[in-house]
C-alpha cells in the first residue's frame, strides 16, 4: 500500500521479517524448564535406610575413634598453685610472681602411668588465656617478621610497636607476651632430653618468619610482659615464638614445648624442674604441663569417639522407631483422602 | 490513488507540550544511565527511594560504614566494602540494563525518520529533532511522531484520516496523537510496583534487625561487664586505665557489625537476579508464543514475577482479551424478518441471498445503511481488490458482510461516494457526518441520493440509542426482541435506521450543524444538541449481530483459575446483555441453578445505593451456600456508585468472586484496580486496548495484549502476550506463576564474604521463590528457618570447638573447620529442601562445595596469605573429615527426621500430591485426582472466605495438561531466606568465636 516508497518499504520489510522472526523464544529444555530433573521424595524406606546407614557407619568409626584416644598416654600435671609456696592469697601470688628477684625454680615429679612410645609431645597449657581476644590477636606485624627490611612497620602493633623511641622487632602484644616457663626433665639422675626442634610449623618457620629478621629491641620498654629472645638468633629460629604467635581459637590451649625421644615406661618417675616465671595468676589462669604421645587423630580426646557412637546408636533408634510407626500406623503416600480439602468439612 | 499524504504543521498553540514531548524519555545517554543507575543505587539505599528493599538498603549502608570506624571494626573494613561494591555493582549493572533497554525503545520511537519540509525542500530528520512550526510530512500508515495540525493532505477533499489505535481501541476519533496527548492524561503515573515478596523481606529483614538489636544489647552489655571485671586483668592485653567516653559503645558497636553477617547483602542480589531470571523464563516459554502473529512473550517488569503465583484478583477486559475483537457478521433482523438464525450465519442465509436479488426494499436499504453509515474508508490495493479500513471491528464487519451481500463500497472520496451493488454503481453525495460518540451511542451520516437527489438520514448505534427515536406509531417490539434474542447468545447488537430529510428542514439544520461545529465554547455539547434535532423519526430497519469469537479456551480456562479461587472481574464497555452472555459463555457465571445474578443498577443516587445494599444482603445470606454469585454493575451505577458508596461497594467487592461491570470507561477500570488494591489483595489486570492501559498500569500486575487495537497496552503492562489463544494465556500465566515458585531456578550468586579470618568464601545459595499466596513466606516459616539456623550454629560450633580442642586449636584451622562445616551443611540443607534436581542443580550444590575447597587450596598454597598451608593441613587430617561427617550428620539428621515425619504424618498439601504424582500409585492417577478436586469444587466455593482458598490455589494445575503437572506440581519448598538461613549458619556458627574474640 505504501506504493509511494515501494522501495524502501519493502525493503524495510525484509529487513524486519527475519527479526520478527527472532521474537520466537529460542527452545532449549533449559529455557522451557523443562530440564530431566529427579525428584527425590522422602519415602519411609528411604528415610529409614539413610539412618540404618548412618548408624553402620558411624558406630564402627566411634569405636575405632574411641580405641585410638584410649590408647594416647597422656600426663597432665597442674603446676601453678604447686609453684608458689605456702598457702596464700592471689594477691600474694601476684606479687610473688612479678618479683624479679625471687628465685621461681620448682620442682614436681610425674609418674608415667603406662609405657610410652616416642615420640613423646611436651605440651604446655594454659587455661583462661585469651589469646584470641581482639586487642591481642591483632597485635602483630607479619611483615616485619617476614622481611628484614620492613623492620621499622610497625602498624598494628600498637601498644608494643616501640620503645626507647625505636621500633620493637617482634613487635607487638603477641610476642611481647610470650611464654617463659621452662622445664628439665629427669628420670632418677639422667637428664631426660628435650628435643624443642621441629615444634613449629615448617611453613612458618619457611615463608612466615625470616631467616635474615634478629629481635631487636625486644622486652627493653619498662613493662616485661613475658620472655625475651636471643638477639642472635634469627626469629626463624626461634620456635617457641613461632608457635606462640600460632595464637590459639579457644581460651583453653595447648602449645608444642618440645619432643621426648625416648622411651618411658610405665611407673618411671620423672622429675621436672621448673622456671615459674610466666604470670597467669592475676587472672586466676592455670598452668598445666602435659606429656602425651599422639594416634592418628591426635592427641587424646574421646569426644569424637563418644559423639560418633552416641549419634550412630540414635539413628539406629530413629531407624526403629520410624520402621515401628511405619509398621504400627502406615500411610499411603500420595492418598488425596488426606487433602485438607477432602476431608469432610463438617468434621471440622 | 490508494493512499493519502498529509502535509502536517505542528500547532504553534501547543508549543509547550510539543516541545516537551520529543524530549521527554531522551536525555538519556547510555553513559549518563551507568552514571544514574550507581546514583541512583547509593540514594535508594540513603533515601529509600523507588527500590523495592528499602530497609536493607539502609541497613548495609549504615553497616559499611560503620565499617570505617577502625576502632570498632573487628575485621579488615575492606572485607566488607569489597563485596559491598560489588553487589552494588551488580545491582546498578542491572538497572542500568534495565534502564538501556527502556533507553533503546525509547531511541527507537524518538530517533523514527520523519519527512520535514523545510524551505521547500524534503529533509528526514529524526523525530526528535522535530521542532515547532516544522512541517511534517506524512505518507499513508505513518506515526504521527507529535502533535499535529494539518494543513492539507493529498486527498482531494483534503480529507486525512487519522487512525488512534494507540489511544482508543473502540469508537472515538479525536485529533490527538503521541504520548502527550488522550492517552497521556488518561494513563496517569505509574507508581513502582512493590510485591508482597519484598515486602515480607523487608519486613523480616527488619524483625531481624530487631532480634540483632537486642542480641547487640545484651551481648554488649555483658562484654562491657565482662571487660570491667576480667579483661583488665589480663595484662597482655593492656588496657588503657582510661577510655575515651564513647568506651561504653564500643562493644555493642562491635557486635553489631560482627551480627551485621545475619541480614547478608547477598540476598539483595539474589533476589533481584532471581526475578529477572524468572522474567526471563517467560520471555522465553514456549507455551506463551503466540505462531499467528509470531509475538513472544515479554516481561517488561523483571522485579514483580514472583507476584505472578499470589494474584486474587483478575480484571480483564472483554474485547479483545477474553474476546478475539476479530467480528464476524452472523444475524440480522430486517424489519421482524430473521435472517441467519438456522445457519447461525445470515450470509449463508438463501433467504437473505434471495431477498437481495430480489431486490426487497427493506433489505436493500439495510445494506446500505451497513455500507454506508460508516467511518470505513476503501483502499484500493495495488492487485485491485478493495480493503477496508476501519476504525472498529463493527464496522469493518459490518460493510465486508455487505459486501458479500453485493452491495460493495467502492470508494470514498471527500464527499463522493461510491456503492457497486449487483453490478449497478451507485453513487451518493456525503453532506454530513453526526460523529459517533460513547455519549450518544450512536453515528448518523446525512446522503444524498445523486440519482433522486433525496436526502437521507442513515442512523446506526445501540438499541437503547435508536429505538427510543422511532417515529411515533412504529412497531419496535419485534427489534426488542431481536436484540433481546442477539444478546442472549453473546452477539453484540446494532440497530440501523433511517428518514428521508426535506430539502429545507436539511438546509436549516445544516446551518445549525455547521454553526454548532465552528463554535469554541462547548463545542462537543452543542454538536449533541444539533444532532439530536435531526435524529428522530426514524424508521427503524433492522439489527445486526456481529458475534466476536471468544479466545480459544477462554471458557476451560476461567474455569480453572476460578477454582483456584481466584476471583474474577470482568469489565467491559458492551452492553449488560452481551456481557452476561459473554460472561456465560466463557464460564465466568454459572446459569441459573447454580448461580445467581446480582443487579445493581438505578438511575438516581437512591435507586442505586438501595440496589447496592440489596445485592450486598443477599450476597451476605448465600455466602454459605454453594452458589456462585456475582454481581453486574454498569457505568452509569458504578460511576454513582465510586463516588458515593465506596466502602459499600468494597465490602461487596470482596465478598464477591466475581463481578461484572459493563460500560465503563477506562478510568473507572482503573478506579476498580484502585478499589481492590485498596483491600490489600494482589490484583492483575489484562487487557489489550489502549482504554486498557490505566487499569494495567494500577494493577500490581498488568499484563497487556499486543493485539488487534494496537501496542499501548501491551507498552504500558508489565507483560505482554501476543494475542494467543486464551488457553496459552492464561494456563500460561498459571503455569508461569507457578513455574516460577515450584520449579528450582538454580541462581549463581556469588558472594564474596570476608568472614573473621579474612578469607574469601564463595557461596552459590540456591534461591528458590515457594510462595503460595505468600504462604511459605511467612513470620512462622521463617522462625522455622531461624530456629534450624541457631541449631546449626550451635552444632557447628560446639563439635568444631570440642573436636579441635587443645594442642590443635590454632586459630585458622579452626575457623577454617568450623567454615567448612557450614558450607557441607548448607550443601545438605539446600539439598533437603529442593524438590526437584536438574544437572543445574547439582551444579550449583556440589560445584559450590568444590569451589569451596578448590578456592581455598588455592589461597592455602599462597605464602602470604594467612591461610598459607591450612587448607592442606586440614585435608591430610583424618580428624577433619570425620569431625565434618559428624557436623553434617548432627546438623542434618533431625532436620530430615522432622521433615521426614511433617511430610508423611502431617502432610501439607502440596506434599501429598507431590508424592501422588511422583510414586504414581497406579490406582489413583493424576486424572482422578482431577476429578475428585471437581468434585470437591464446590466445598472450596463455599468456603466464603478468601484466605482459605490460598491452600487450593494450585489446584489448577492439576487440571492443565500432564506436562502442566509434571511441571507446576513440583513445588520446590524453597524458601528464599535460605541465604539468610545459610549464611546465619554459616556465621552465627562464627560469630561465638568472635565473641569471644571481640572482648
Amino acid at each position: 500500500m505504501n506504493n509511494s516508497a515501494a522501495g524502501t518499504s519493502s525493503g524495510s520489510g525484509d529487513v524486519s521479517a527475519p527479526r520478527r522472526n527472532s521474537n520466537r523464544p529460542k527452545y532449549s529444555r533449559f529455557t522451557q524448564q523443562e530440564l530431566p530433573a529427579c525428584k527425590p521424595i522422602l519415602t519411609p524406606r528411604w528415610v529409614i535406610s539413610v539412618f540404618t546407614l548412618i548408624g553402620v557407619i558411624f558406630i564402627p568409626i566411634g569405636i575405632a575413634a574411641l580405641r585410638a584416644s584410649t590408647n594416647v598416654v597422656e600426663i597432665v600435671k597442674r603446676y601453678d598453685a604447686d609453684c608458689i609456696p605456702g598457702n596464700n592469697t592471689k594477691a600474694y601470688r601476684v606479687a610473688y610472681i612479678q618479683d624479679k628477684n625471687i628465685d621461681k625454680t620448682c620442682n614436681i615429679t610425674l609418674r608415667v602411668p603406662k609405657d610410652m612410645d616416642p615420640p613423646i609431645y611436651v605440651y604446655y597449657q594454659l587455661d583462661n588465656f585469651y589469646q584470641n581476644h581482639r586487642r591481642y590477636v591483632k597485635s602483630r606485624n607479619d611483615a616485619q617478621l617476614k622481611d628484614r627490611g620492613k623492620a621499622n612497620d610497625t602498624s598494628g602493633c600498637d601498644p608494643e610497636d616501640a620503645s626507647n623511641g625505636s621500633p620493637i622487632v617482634p613487635c607487638g602484644l603477641i610476642a611481647w607476651s610470650l611464654f617463659n616457663d621452662t622445664y628439665n626433665f629427669s628420670i632418677g639422675n639422667q637428664n631426660l632430653t628435650v628435643n624443642k626442634r621441629g615444634i613449629s610449623w615448617k611453613s612458618d618457620r619457611d615463608h612466615k618468619f625470616g631467616n635474615d629478621v634478629f629481635p631487636r629491641n625486644f622486652q627493653n620498654g619498662t613493662l616485661i610482659g613475658g620472655a625475651s629472645l636471643d638477639e642472635n638468633t634469627p626469629l626463624s629460629q626461634q620456635e617457641d615464638l613461632i608457635v606462640w604467635m600460632r595464637t590459639a581459637a579457644l581460651p583453653t590451649f595447648r602449645k608444642s614445648y618440645g619432643k621426648i625421644e625416648q622411651n618411658l615406661r610405665e611407673n618411671d618417675t620423672i622429675t621436672v624442674t621448673i622456671k615459674n616465671n610466666y604470670n597467669t595468676y592475676s587472672f586466676s589462669g592455670k598452668k598445666k604441663l602435659v606429656l602425651s604421645t599422639s594416634s592418628w587423630l591426635g592427641g587424646k580426646n574421646d569426644f569424637i569417639g563418644i559423639t560418633y557412637l552416641t549419634i550412630g546408636g540414635l539413628c539406629f533408634f530413629l531407624a526403629i522407631a520410624f520402621t515401628g510407626v511405619y509398621l504400627v500406623k502406615p500411610r499411603k503416600l500420595g492418598d488425596p483422602s488426606y487433602l485438607s480439602w477432602n476431608r469432610n468439612p463438617s468434621g471440622r | 490513488m490508494g493512499f493519502d499524504w498529509s502535509l502536517l504543521l505542528e500547532d504553534p498553540r501547543d508549543r509547550e507540550s510539543c516541545s516537551s514531548a520529543p524530549c521527554r524519555s531522551l536525555g538519556r545517554t547510555p553513559i549518563l544511565l551507568v552514571v544514574l543507575a550507581l546514583a541512583a543505587v547509593a540514594v535508594d539505599a540513603v533515601a529509600g527511594g523507588s527500590s523495592t528493599l528499602r530497609f536493607m538498603n539502609q541497613y548495609f549502608l549504615l553497616i559499611a560504614c560503620l565499617q570505617l570506624w577502625s576502632l570498632i571494626t573487628p575485621v579488615n573494613p575492606a572485607s566488607t566494602w569489597g563485596p559491598l561494591i560489588i553487589i552494588f555493582a551488580v545491582s546498578a549493572t542491572k538497572e542500568a540494563w534495565d534502564d538501556y533497554n527502556r533507553y533503546l525503545s525509547d531511541k527507537q520511537a524518538n530517533e523514527k525518520e520523519v519527512w520535514v519540509v523545510k524551505d521547500g525542500i524534503r529533509k528526514h530528520i529524526k523525530a526528535q529533532d522535530i521542532h515547532v512550526g516544522n512541517i511534517v510530512w506524512l505518507r499513508e500508515n505513518d506515526e504521527v511522531p507529535c502533535d499535529l495540525v494539518l494543513i492539507g493532505t493529498s486527498e482531494p477533499q483534503g480529507i486525512c484520516y487519522v487512525e488512534l489505535k494507540t489511544i482508543n481501541g473502540n469508537l472515538l476519533l479525536h485529533f490527538f496523537t503521541g504520548n502527550e496527548t488522550k492517552l497521556g492524561m488518561s494513563r496517569g503515573v505509574p507508581e513502582p510496583k512493590l510485591t508482597a515478596v519484598d515486602a515480607m523481606i523487608d519486613k523480616l529483614t527488619g524483625a531481624i534487625f530487631l532480634f540483632q538489636i537486642v542480641v547487640v544489647i545484651v551481648l554488649g552489655f555483658a562484654g562491657n561487664i565482662w571487660k570491667d571485671t576480667e579483661a583488665r586483668k589480663q595484662w597482655y592485653a593492656q588496657y588503657p586505665e582510661d577510655g575515651p567516653w564513647y568506651e561504653l559503645l564500643v562493644i555493642p558497636l562491635r557486635f553489631e557489625l560482627l551480627c551485621s553477617i545475619m541480614i547478608p547483602i547477598s540476598l539483595k542480589v539474589s533476589l533481584d537476579l532471581v526475578k529477572s531470571i524468572y522474567a526471563k523464563f517467560i520471555d522465553w516459554d514456549e507455551e506463551m508464543y503466540d505462531h499467528e502473529t509470531m509475538t513472544a512473550p515479554h516481561a517488561a517488569n523483571t522485579a514483580i514475577s514472583e507476584d505472578l503465583g499470589q494474584v486474587e484478583y483478575i480484571l480483564t477486559d472483554k474485547t479483545g482479551t477474553l474476546t478475539e475483537n476479530k467480528m464476524s457478521f452472523r444475524r440480522c433482523c430486517i424489519n421482524g424478518t430473521f435472517y441467519g438464525n438456522e445457519s447461525g450465519d445470515a450470509l449463508k442465509d438463501v433467504e437473505l441471498l434471495n431477498a437481495v436479488i430480489n431486490n426487497v426494499p427493506d433489505v436493500i436499504r439495510f445494506l446500505t445503511i451497513m455500507t454506508i453509515c460508516n467511518t470505513v474508508v476503501p483502499v484500493r490495493s495495488m492487485s485491485g481488490n478493495i480493503l477496508y479500513k476501519a476504525q472498529s471491528q463493527d464496522e469493518d464487519a459490518l460493510v465486508n458482510a455487505a459486501a458479500r451481500l453485493h452491495m460493495v463500497l467502492i470508494s470514498k472520496n471527500g464527499n463522493s461516494l461510491e456503492i457497486n451493488f449487483n453490478g449497478k454503481l451507485i453513487h451518493y453525495e456525503i453532506l454530513d457526518t453526526l460523529e459517533f460518540t460513547s455519549e450518544r451511542k450512536r453515528m448518523s451520516v446525512v446522503v444524498k441520493d445523486s440519482e433522486d437527489g433525496k436526502i437521507l438520514l442513515l442512523s446506526k448505534g445501540a438499541d437503547e440509542a435508536i429505538l427510543p427515536l422511532s417515529y411515533a406509531g412504529q412497531q419496535i417490539r419485534p427489534f426488542v426482541d431481536a436484540v433481546d434474542q442477539y444478546a442472549q447468545l453473546g452477539l453484540r447488537t446494532l440497530c440501523l435506521g433511517w428518514r428521508e430529510l426535506k430539502d429545507d428542514e436539511y438546509k436549516d439544520w445544516s446551518q445549525a450543524f455547521k454553526e454548532a461545529r465552528s463554535t469554541l465554547v462547548n463545542r462537543e455539547w452543542k454538536l449533541d444538541e444539533v444532532c439530536q434535532r435531526l435524529e428522530h423519526d426514524l424508521e427503524v430497519i433492522g439489527v445486526t449481530a456481529v458475534e466476536d469469537q471468544l479466545q480459544d479456551g477462554v471458557p476451560e480456562t476461567i474455569e480453572t483459575l476460578r477454582k483456584a479461587g481466584i476471583n474474577f472481574w470482568m469489565l467491559t464497555g458492551d452492553k449488560q446483555k452481551t456481557a452476561i452472555q459473554i460472561a456465560l459463555l466463557c464460564n465466568f457465571i454459572s446459569s441459573e441453578p447454580r448461580g445467581q445474578l446480582l443487579f445493581i443498577n438505578g438511575k438516581t443516587e437512591d435507586e442505586v445505593l438501595r440496589s447496592l445494599e440489596r445485592v450486598l444482603l443477599t450476597m451476605k445470606i448465600t455466602s454459605s451456600e454453594p452458589k456462585d454469585l456475582a454481581f453486574v454493575v454498569d457505568g452509569w451505577a458504578l460511576e454513582i456508585i465510586l463516588k458515593q458508596y465506596r466502602s459499600v461497594f468494597t465490602e461487596l467487592a470482596i465478598l464477591s468472586r466475581t463481578a461484572i461491570c459493563c460500560r465503563v470507561t477506562p478510568s473507572q477500570k482503573a478506579q476498580l484496580v484502585e478499589l481492590l488494591k485498596s483491600c490489600d489483595y494482589r490484583t492483575l489486570a489484562i487487557g489489550d486496548g489502549g482504554n486498557d492501559v490505566r487499569m494495567i498500569q494500577n494493577a500490581d500486575i498488568g499484563v497487556g495484549i499486543s493485539g488487534r487495537e494496537g501496542l499501548q497496552a501491551a507498552r504500558a503492562a508489565d507483560y505482554s502476550i501476543g494475542s494467543v489463544s486464551g488457553t496459552s494465556l492464561f494456563n500460561s500465566i498459571s503455569l508461569m506463576a507457578y513455574n516460577v515458585f515450584y520449579t528450582s531456578v538454580p541462581v549463581l550468586t556469588v558472594v564474596l564474604d570476608k568472614d573473621l579470618t579474612e578469607k574469601t568464601v564463595m557461596q552459590n545459595p540456591q534461591i528458590l521463590f515457594y510462595c503460595q499466596a505468600g504462604r511459605l513466606l511467612n513470620p512462622s516459616t521463617f522462625a522455622g528457618w531461624f530456629g534450624r539456623s541457631l541449631y546449626h550454629a550451635l552444632v557447628v560450633f560446639l563439635i568444631t570447638v570440642h573436636a579441635y580442642a587443645d594442642e590443635k586449636s590454632e586459630m585458622e584451622q579452626l575457623s577454617m573447620v568450623a567454615l567448612s562445616g557450614c558450607i557441607w551443611l548448607q550443601a545438605f540443607v539446600v539439598t533437603i529442601e529442593m524438590n526437584s534436581f536438574t544437572i543445574f542443580h547439582h551444579l550449583a550444590i556440589w560445584g559450590n562445595l568444590l569451589c569451596f575447597y578448590g578456592l581455598n587450596l588455592m589461597i592455602s598454597a599462597i605464602p602470604s596469605a594467612g591461610l598459607y598451608t591450612i587448607m592442606f593441613r586440614l585435608c591430610r587430617q583424618p580428624s577433619y573429615w570425620i569431625t565434618l561427617f559428624l557436623i553434617t550428620v548432627v546438623g542434618m539428621g533431625p532436620v530430615l527426621a522432622l521433615k521426614y515425619f511433617r511430610y508423611t504424618y502431617r502432610s501439607s498439601a502440596i506434599n501429598i500430591l507431590q508424592q501422588a504424582e511422583r510414586s504414581r500409585v497406579a490406582t489413583f492417577s493424576i486424572r482422578d485426582l482431577d476429578s475428585q478436586l471437581k468434585s470437591i469444587e464446590k466445598d472450596v466455593g463455599s468456603l466464603a472466605s478468601r484466605n482459605k482458598f490460598k491452600s487450593s490455589v494450585y489446584e489448577p494445575l492439576i487440571t492443565d495438561s500432564p506436562t502442566a503437572t509434571r511441571r507446576a506440581v513440583g513445588p520446590s519448598a524453597f524458601d528464599f531466606l535460605q541465604p539468610a538461613q545459610s549464611r546465619d549458619d554459616q556465621n552465627a556458627g562464627l560469630l561465638e568465636i568472635v565473641c569471644m574474640l571481640t572482648e
